[in-house]
């Protein structure tokens, strides 16, 4: 049985997500830098994941399939990072609490080694969660 | 020969330099290069010169595929849509000029629609907060020319804002502060440590989810009274100094971010900043500001709030102007089923809002102005590409501390393309020859 | 151009002398004329009153500050929308309406011209911004310079002539009309959290004392020979006592005599002299210094002032005096808001509730309108609320009802809880002036025209003059059965012309005008020093670079409307 731990999950800026939208999200490049997970060594670890492993994230409002990276801005053991965009808001938390806000930081999500499967370019991540027909 | 552009304003983040240096090609067609921007910046500057850009509207069809449409019936398209639906969106806002918004929101009255900006996935919960507790702020010459405390609570400039720290809070050398870097104390409260926090005299690394407490624990520690061993992950005597180093500066400053306004507590972490901030007046000089994301959300709230009297989540659909976030906000609407035409701008909720929010867009009509292919193209009926704001058209913005600059044009659009403004212009017009019919 | 005639109203012009004579008002292309042709459409103003178009002289209507204060108050709006009707676009806010709300009460009551009382001149580009957005009336703002670096510099060495070039720079920069100066001193102290008092406390690092700011600020004003005064907000504002420094303050203007080719006469105007009127030590001896400032004033005639009147109603404060801000929420702990604007201001705001309950707040009320019964000459004293200060600009009617009657004050003062206090702090119960039309035009047209520097355009009805003017619904040969009449006439004109357009009939919005920015170009001599300083500031130590500063455009001002002065032989 593969192993899974569960982390708490944020999301944020980063440099190289923030010149991946403006270089254009149909590009490769912006999977680089947003379709992955940051993680503590400790936690990749438990994980028993190598860096730069596929991983599938998931929480009770979906799941999806990132690159687990060795955090460069830890140590953070507990806490996972993805990058704000479509990767970390198909799992985070929506609920609002009447506020307008979603939930993005703080969600209990669970993480299992998923070597073999893809991760999605950014717009078609989303066009395929939306049911969107694509050419 | 080449023509080099000074002064010019990085349309990117809320930090809106305006210290930019662009070389362009004689013919002013061509931008060739871009100097005193981050990389960020650079990359917006230069990739609108891209040689695969998407000139013109673009329909969805029913196989999947796009087809190419002239402006005007894009024009068309989205004056029918706004004019047939019953509660219309209209979405963004955020990476446009002043004067776009304008036009925008004489379209949302006329359609009774429900306008909002990225204030609702970014500082939404801090304005709940202000109009709580109120906002002791300055502009961020003043940090430059005074501070000697600089707190980054929750947000990481390195990453998001990163020429923020060498323009205005950590490096410059001002009026009163002429050593710079060496006049200043930097406390950095994040659960990680991040880039921003490995600069700092002082990282408080907060257990997440936790903020609220530390604020109040922070409250507690001016006054002197009790603590307990451990707050929020922080080690009580760390408290303390961190108490201390805020009462003793002769004037402070604490910057926020989404570490705050999108944990848990939300708006009520803001209150909690705010009363801080409000504590160390009694003791210093002490500010507060909340580090705007995109380059002209600012401006978005004060348009709204000039032509309607409220920041974000306005909704006209009564024919006059309400607000109540968690009824009037877009996610809430969205993922309640309430909306039934979507117009989005300056923005790109496709990649941004939890997908619950986004899959009801791709199920309506809808229509997404952007000069980039996003996420929010992608599941759009209508694409419409624009000039790139600030790069290819002028127009004012306000800056996170909300001081206006007007964005400076550098290049032409490639032929033919319409700015949002022009675009809207004929929208609006479209739509009030179809109310005037109806 | 259309034409039009007014016929058969009571006129009430102080520029012509006219009181309430039955005269026909003649429009033709924007001015008022002689005669119109027979085409010339007829406007029938029986039985009612005519003046002039209104001139304000001091609101935050604006800007920065009035915006943040709309953005932190949703409550405002609770019960003030208004919707999308007719001509005008949908509006909201009692004590900060809307900027489209703004403009069309103001033109509704008759008010055609109106001047922004603090604008931070980092933050012209948004002033004006809203200016374009508020319709139908003349709009100028007033740049702040009390507290400014450059000025505070070069007045510590009373280097006149580079004050004036700097001012006369950021006028242009900021397409500003006038200098004003807001708690001189006391803002830049707030810097650090400070204040200045009174006018000898020193301005923290900046060796100089807020008296010699004032002086110095009138005497650049006089050497570019502006249209409008040096118009100020006194330091030590809205406490007990303060009345001291007032007199402090005006008295600095003893010897200065104006030069200017506008009409004006005065060196100095005083605003909400309300604010600035408080005997007593503290908030249970508070009384009325309303007497001694007034006597000051009816004796100095290079002096004008306005009233700041308190309207009893919740509202928002603002004011460039951003330790005020601090200190009034301290007394009433609601939220505060505050912005330091880098080297030139800041600005606070924080909501107030002036309760009919509360003796301090029912004194301040008598306090506003003794000033105006004080004074003997109406050309000097002109009404305001400091909208939204002491009060909505909506609340203009109300003001003059009081003004006008004898009978509705005695009403307002039995309604006060604390009523004994009221007429033992003040003399308001033995005021029996009642203020007349001529009077009310004298201190809401003529008047502010005049010191404003405009009197040629407007504030009459004198052929040649802009085509301003107000009907009302006021019978002035038929005594009034009940005051309220009088504030209902004064909310809703029966027709109001702007710049020659029809903008209002039967109190809806018939036009959005022909709205104009008014500004004041100062030509001065080359000034190099200047420039150089300039040019040192924005390098190091103004967080935007100086080719941005300047409010330049369509989108910020689409009609601009230029005084032209030339000082280059100053």
């Amino acid at each position: 049985m593969t192993k899974s731990i569960t982390i708490n999950l944020i999301s944020g800026r980063t440099i190289q997500q923030g010149v991946a939208i403006e270089g254009g999200k149909e590009k490769a490049n912006y999977r680089t830098a947003a379709g992955i997970i940051e993680l503590d060594p400790t936690d990749l670890k438990k994980l028993g994941a190598w860096k730069n492993t596929n991983v599938r994230v998931t929480s009770p409002y979906g799941s999806v399939v990132v690159k687990a990276t060795e955090t460069t801005q830890g140590p953070h053991p507990g806490v996972a990072f993805i990058p704000m965009g479509p990767w970390a808001n198909s799992i985070i938390d929506p609920n609002t609490y009447s506020t307008g806000m979603p939930t993005f930081k703080g969600t209990p999500v669970t993480l299992e080694v998923a070597a073999n499967e893809p991760i999605l370019l950014g717009i078609e991540l989303v066009q395929k969660l939306c049911g969107v027909k694509t050419a | 020969m080449t023509k080099t552009i000074t002064d010019v304003i990085c349309p990117f983040c809320g930090t809106l330099c305006d210290d930019i240096e662009v070389i362009v090609s004689d013919d002013g067609k061509k931008l060739l290069e871009v100097n005193n921007a981050c990389v960020i910046g650079t990359e917006k500057f230069l990739h609108s010169q891209s040689s695969d850009r998407i000139t013109r509207p673009r329909m969805h069809q029913e196989d999947g595929s796009w087809k190419e449409i002239s402006y005007d019936e894009a024009v068309e398209y989205t004056a029918q849509m706004l004019a047939k639906a019953r509660k219309p969106l209209l979405f963004g806002w955020s990476s446009t000029n002043c004067e776009a918004q304008s036009v925008g929101n004489e379209i949302a009255e006329m359609s009774r629609a429900c306008c909002d900006n990225t204030a609702a996935t970014c500082h939404g919960t801090s304005l709940i907060a202000i109009q709580d507790v109120g906002l002791p702020s300055c502009t961020l010459g003043e940090i430059k020319n005074r501070a000697d405390r600089i707190i980054f609570w929750g947000c990481n400039p390195a990453h998001a804002h990163p020429r923020h720290m060498s323009r205005y809070s950590i490096f410059p050398r001002g009026f009163f502060t002429g050593k710079g870097q060496m006049s200043r104390k930097l406390i950095v409260v994040d659960p990680r440590v991040t880039d921003t926090a490995k600069m700092a005299d002082m990282h408080l690394q907060v257990e997440q989810g936790k903020d609220y407490e530390l604020l109040d624990a922070l409250r507690v520690a001016f006054k002197g009274e009790w603590l307990p061993d451990v707050v929020a992950g922080i080690p009580g005597e760390k408290i303390r100094e961190a108490a201390d180093v805020m009462k003793s500066g002769r004037f402070g400053i604490i910057f926020f971010g989404m570490g705050v306004t999108q944990t848990l507590g939300k708006n009520h972490n803001i209150d909690a900043a705010i009363a801080v901030t409000k504590d160390l007046n009694e003791y210093t000089k002490f500010s507060i500001m909340p580090m705007r994301g995109h380059y002209n959300v600012t401006g978005s709230g004060e348009v709204f709030a000039w032509q309607f009297g409220f920041p974000y989540a306005v909704d006209l659909t009564r024919g006059f102007a309400r607000y109540n976030p968690g009824d009037t906000s877009t996610i809430d609407l969205l993922t309640r089923g309430e909306i039934d035409a979507m117009l989005t701008i300056g923005s790109d909720p496709g990649a941004h809002f939890p997908i619950s929010a986004v899959k009801p867009i791709a199920k309506m009509p809808s229509v997404c102005i952007d000069p980039h292919l996003t996420p929010t193209s992608g599941v759009s009926k209508l694409h419409v590409p624009v000039a790139f704001n600030g790069v290819e058209t002028g127009g004012n913005c306000y800056r996170m501390d909300n001081v206006p600059i007007d964005c400076r044009k550098v290049v032409e659009p490639p032929e033919g393309m319409l700015t949002d403004e022009e675009f809207l212009i004929k929208v609006r017009d479209r739509l009030k020859q179809l109310k005037e019919a109806a | 151009m259309s034409e039009y005639i007014i016929k058969n109203g009571h006129v009430f012009d102080p520029v012509q002398g006219i009181k309430g004579d039955k005269k026909d008002i003649s429009i033709k292309d924007g001015k008022i004329v002689d005669k119109v042709s027979s085409s010339a459409k007829v406007i029938d103003a029986k039985d009612k009153t005519v003046m002039a178009g209104a001139v304000e002289i001091h609101a935050h209507i604006a800007g920065p500050k009035v915006n943040l204060g709309r953005i932190y108050r949703p409550e405002d709006k609770l019960f003030s929308c208004t919707p999308t009707h007719g001509m005008e676009r949908m509006g909201g806010g009692a004590s900060i309406p809307t900027t489209f709300k703004t403009g069309y009460e103001y033109a509704k009551m008759g008010y055609t011209t109106a001047m922004e009382a603090a604008m931070p001149p980092l933050f012209s580009r948004h002033v004006h911004e809203e200016i374009r957005d508020t319709p139908i009336i003349d709009e100028g703002a007033f740049p702040v310079f009390g507290n400014n670096w450059f000025v505070m510099e070069y007045l510590k060495n009373h280097e006149i002539e580079n004050t004036a070039a700097y001012c006369a720079w950021l006028l242009r920069a900021t397409k500003g009309y006038a200098i004003k100066i807001v708690n001189p001193g006391g803002t830049e102290a707030w810097g650090w959290g400070l204040n200045c008092l009174s006018i000898h406390d020193p301005v923290p690092y900046f060796d100089i004392t807020p008296a010699e700011i004032i002086k110095g600020l009138i005497e650049a004003n006089e050497y570019l020979g502006l249209p409008h005064s040096m118009h100020i907000h006194p330091n030590n504002l809205g406490n007990p006592g303060c009345y001291e420094t007032t007199l402090d303050t005006l008295k600095l203007a003893e010897g200065f005599k104006t030069k200017n080719k506008f009409g004006r006469e005065q060196v100095m105007h005083l605003t909400h002299t309300q604010f600035h009127s408080y005997k007593g030590t503290n908030w249970g001896d508070f009384e009325s210094g309303a007497k001694e400032v007034t006597d000051y004033v009816n004796k100095n005639k290079n002096i004008t002032i306005d009233t700041g009147n308190v309207t009893l109603d919740e509202t928002t404060t603002m004011t460039a005096d951003g330790p005020f801000e601090h200190h009034l929420c301290g007394l009433n702990h609601l939220k505060w808001a505050n912005v330091d604007v880098e080297l030139e201001t800041a600005a606070g705001v924080v909501p107030y509730i002036y309760s009919p309950n509360i003796s301090v707040c029912a004194i301040q009320w008598a306090i506003g309108l003794e000033i105006p019964l004080m004074m003997k000459d109406p050309m000097r004293c002109y009404i305001t609320t400091d909208h939204p200060n002491a009060g909505p600009f909506t609340r203009y009617p109300r003001v003059i009802k009081w003004l006008m009657s004898k009978k509705a004050r005695d009403a307002q003062v039995n309604a006060f809880k604390h009523k004994d206090k009221v007429l033992s702090q003040t003399s308001i119960g033995s005021l029996d002036r009642e203020i007349s039309l001529y009077e009310l035009a004298q201190m809401t047209r003529a008047g502010p025209a005049k010191s404003l520097g405009l009197s040629a355009m407007c504030g009459g009805l004198k052929p040649g003059m802009d085509a301003d003017v107000a009907v009302y619904n006021f019978n002035p040969d038929k005594p009034v059965a009940n005051p309220d009449d009088i504030e209902t006439a004064f909310s809703r004109c029966a027709a109001v012309f702007k710049s020659g357009i029809q903008v209002v009939s039967n109190g809806e919005i018939v036009s959005t005008g022909n709205k104009r920015t008014l500004w004041v170009d100062v030509h001065v001599k080359d000034n190099p020093q200047v420039m150089r300083d300039i040019n040192e500031k924005f390098v190091k130590f103004y967080s935007m670079t100086q080719n941005n500063y300047e409010a330049l455009g369509h989108h910020f001002v689409p009609n601009p409307y230029a005084l032209e002065v030339d000082a280059t032989q100053a």
